[in-house]
């Protein structure tokens, strides 16, 4: 399962990425393997999305999310 | 000012560092340039305790020493250039105290570049609000380093962080964080070998930066590649394999020393503001109504400043007529000159409130989220959601909206944003169309509510939005973009805007605007007024000869007779010269020769376009006086037909000339300045112009 599945309010734990590139920017952004994170909200047209993480609200977007495999 | 220590700023972005720049240097501050690259260096000075002064530089707010933007990579190479003149003797790294864990990332690289390293634990008051427990002096014995708490916006704090300043050690005693030649093992210890390079941390970071760093020898820079294929180094691995260790590094720092409730009350409280703010329905609406109150206020608020800042300057130009001798050098500096700079001058109220919402947007934290909400709409057509705070800027003036672009990480994402925003409708046109429009269209209500010249005006704005995007995907399918594009994006927590801050952007933006187009507007005015004052040969003479005839003094009252004189040696002048020579050019827009004159002035800013009117047109007194200027404008006549000039289709064509049209020198040479390549701006001031033109010529044979 991915982190673009999840619907707003739900949860999940990061496990690992599928790109590496991505990855590095989002392991900078404290969003690493491990780390729960959780959906807050989604953007009125439907991408991008906004995730709570390491205590702080990330947005990205749904195609940067599908990157992330959640345990 | 002489400094005796340099601290150099660094941090996220949103952890209040331009608060406490700000609250250090007071406005004793100024902004210049990095060498070689065309970042902001802002600089002040903060006197300390024991008497010593310090240099403060602010560096760009980032999350990491790995740059993902223009802005973003000049924090290494500060940090790391030792043979630099402006290398920090001290870095104080400021994190947020409600937000610890991201902060420490950068914390803990720039402590690895083992730099002297104070920590500013800013945001201390809203960090016990929420909750979060610090054990301070547990934080700072793990760490080794000074550990300063403060608020920067409530000014707690600042004078113990100057004496941890003033008392700094001269030598790194911080403790290390991560084993760093593990991430490279044997690469390091040969980069540190073969370049002199005495830290490890630094010559790790050489191996990711080399290529982009200024201060390497491209000889250096070869060697190092060298090595890298030596030890196969993967440069993204590497620095992945560098964030996690880092980041156990700071979970393990952070077990015993922070303890933070289940959910932060500000992060709730933030969260209901969301709920409101980008609602999938409400969201989009309410950032229209607050573009809308932001336009509305734009103009009712500035009405009134405006007419005194250019009844000021009425005043002054006939007091230094009346006291000064007529003669062509008092033309030139009362006429030319200050006639000029009061039409950018009147400019400022509208400049100084569009910058203040603007930062009210940006401080709160709303802007982030109208770059979340747009993002999608703006990838159709090639933009990003970050394209949105220039396109907005730009409703203002292109030129500092253009240099915001730097914050948009993709290339191919930057280069379309700053391509647009110069089509988007810029204060310098609003006198234009103000004028325009109310020589033409009727002042009546539409639909009970709405004023049919107050929707033409609407209108004209929406469609420069409207054009921005088509171009924008135009764009989209010429460029070749370099790199892929993301978007991720910190949404920071709603907080009050700072006053102080607001009200220093407001006086920042509009200083630089004023020396920016203050100086194009005056080379224009003296330029103009000598093309219009002088002619060839001795047409001006012949004039002068001509109306000294008694019939003329028969007929005319002698202020119509000193007008047909001016507005005849106009026609003869160079700039009407140059009109003529130009009207076949223009004249299927529906253009004489005079509105050439003011399309030629107006290339160098679009402000020129009122004062060349009112020269041309022959007003007397005020050159910015709009109202004498449309009733000039409105009588005149076209001499073969003498149908009036400005009908419906020339006024409406004029407009989409100037909607479209490149006029602006600052414009052009700020392109110039952040792509560092003149082909950019040459493609913009083409493809531009031949919209102009198009625009103007289907407009006018649509209306005729």
């Amino acid at each position: 399962m991915t982190l673009s599945e999840l619907a707003p309010g739900e949860f999940g734990i990061v496990k690992e990425f599928t790109d590496l590139e991505m990855s590095v920017k989002l392991m900078e952004m404290g969003c690493l393997p491990g780390e729960p994170v959780t959906v807050s909200r989604v953007a009125p047209l439907g991408d991008p999305i906004a995730i709570n993480v390491s205590g702080y609200q990330l947005s990205l977007r749904k195609f940067e999310a599908s990157t992330i495999i959640l345990q | 000012m002489k400094a005796d220590i340099r601290v150099a700023l660094v941090g996220n972005p949103n952890t209040g560092k331009s608060t406490l720049f700000n609250t250090l240097t007071g406005l004793n501050q100024k902004i210049g340039n990095f060498p070689g690259v065309t970042v902001d260096k802002k600089t002040g000075f903060c006197t300390l305790a024991d008497g010593r002064v310090a240099e403060i530089i602010d560096l760009p707010g980032t999350y990491s020493l790995y740059p993902k933007s223009k802005d973003e990579s000049i924090v290494f190479s500060v940090l790391a250039d030792k043979a630099n003149t402006h290398t920090p003797d001290l870095v104080v790294v400021i994190l947020d105290a409600t937000n610890l864990k991201r902060n420490l990332l950068l914390y803990s690289q720039v402590a690895d570049l083992k730099i002297p390293v104070i920590i500013a634990l800013n945001m201390i008051d809203l960090s016990k609000k929420a909750g979060i427990s610090i054990d301070i002096d547990l934080f700072a014995k793990k760490l080794g380093v000074p550990v300063v708490p403060i608020s920067a916006r409530k000014v707690e704090g600042i004078d113990k962080l100057k004496s941890a300043i003033s008392f700094a050690n001269k030598v790194a005693l911080q403790e290390a964080s991560i084993d760093v030649e593990a991430i490279a093992p044997g690469l390091i210890a040969k980069i540190r070998e073969d370049l002199k390079v005495d830290n490890p941390y630094l010559a790790l970071q050489l191996a990711h930066q080399h290529e982009t760093v200024k201060f390497l020898t491209p000889a250096e820079s070869d060697h190092i590649e060298q090595l890298e294929k030596e030890y196969s180094f993967h440069s993204q691995k590497a620095q992945g394999a560098e964030t996690i260790a880092r980041y156990n590094f700071i979970n393990d720092l952070l077990y015993d020393t922070v303890k933070v409730p289940e959910t932060a009350k500000d992060e709730t409280h933030s969260n209901k503001i969301d709920k409101v703010l980008t609602h999938r329905v409400f969201g989009l609406f309410i950032f229209l109504g607050i573009l809308l109150f932001m336009f509305q206020s734009i103009f009712a608020w500035s009405a009134w400043p405006m007419e005194k800042i250019g009844d000021g300057f009425a005043w002054l130009q006939n007091y230094l007529h009346s006291i000064l001798p007529d003669g062509p050098l008092v033309g030139l500096v009362v006429d030319g000159v200050l006639g000029g700079l009061s039409g950018v001058m009147v400019f400022i109220p509208q400049i100084a409130i569009l910058f203040a919402f603007i930062s009210i947007l940006e401080d709160t934290g709303y802007m982030a989220r109208v770059t979340f909400m747009m993002d999608k709409l703006m990838r159709k057509v090639g933009l990003n959601g970050k394209s949105v705070v220039p396109l907005i800027g730009g409703f203002a003036c292109a030129v500092p909206s253009i240099m915001s672009t730097r914050t948009i990480e993709n290339w191919k994402d930057r280069m379309i944003t700053i391509m647009v925003t110069p089509l988007v409708t810029c204060s310098a046109r609003l006198p234009i169309y103000v004028l325009l429009i109310g020589l033409v269209v009727p002042n009546r209500n539409v639909w009970w509510v709405f004023n049919l010249r107050g929707l033409a005006l609407t209108g004209m704005y929406i469609f420069s939005l409207i054009s921005a995007i088509i171009v924008a995907f135009a764009f989209k399918l010429i460029l070749k973009g370099r790199e892929r594009g993301y978007f991720i994006m910190e949404l920071p927590v709603y907080r009050m805007p700072r006053w102080n801050n607001v009200a220093f952007s407001m006086y920042d933006r509009s200083k630089a605007f004023v020396l920016q187009a203050g100086k194009v507007i005056i080379a224009v005015s003296v330029i103009l007024w000598v093309l219009a004052s002088y002619g060839p040969g001795d047409r001006f003479d012949r004039i002068e000869q001509k109306y000294k005839q008694p019939q003329y003094a028969k007929q005319l009252s002698p202020e119509d007779l000193t007008r047909s004189i001016n507005s005849e040696k106009l026609e003869n002048s160079y700039a009407g010269t140059l009109g003529h020579f130009i009207e076949p050019v223009i004249k299927p827009l529906g253009f004489d020769w005079k509105i050439g004159i003011a399309l030629i002035t107006s290339f160098a800013a679009r402000e020129v376009f009122v004062g060349t009117m009112a020269t041309i047109y022959s007003v007397d007194g005020n050159a910015d006086k709009i109202e004498s200027v449309q009733q000039k404008m409105g009588s005149a006549k076209n001499p073969e037909t003498g149908q009036p000039v400005f009908t419906l289709a020339v006024a409406f064509s004029l407009m989409m000339f100037y909607a479209f049209a490149m006029q602006c020198a600052s414009t052009m040479a700020v392109v110039y300045r952040e792509t560092k390549n003149w082909r950019w701006p040459a493609i913009q001031f083409a493809y531009m112009t031949v919209l102009a033109y198009t625009a103007s010529f289907v407009a006018y044979h649509l209306l005729r």
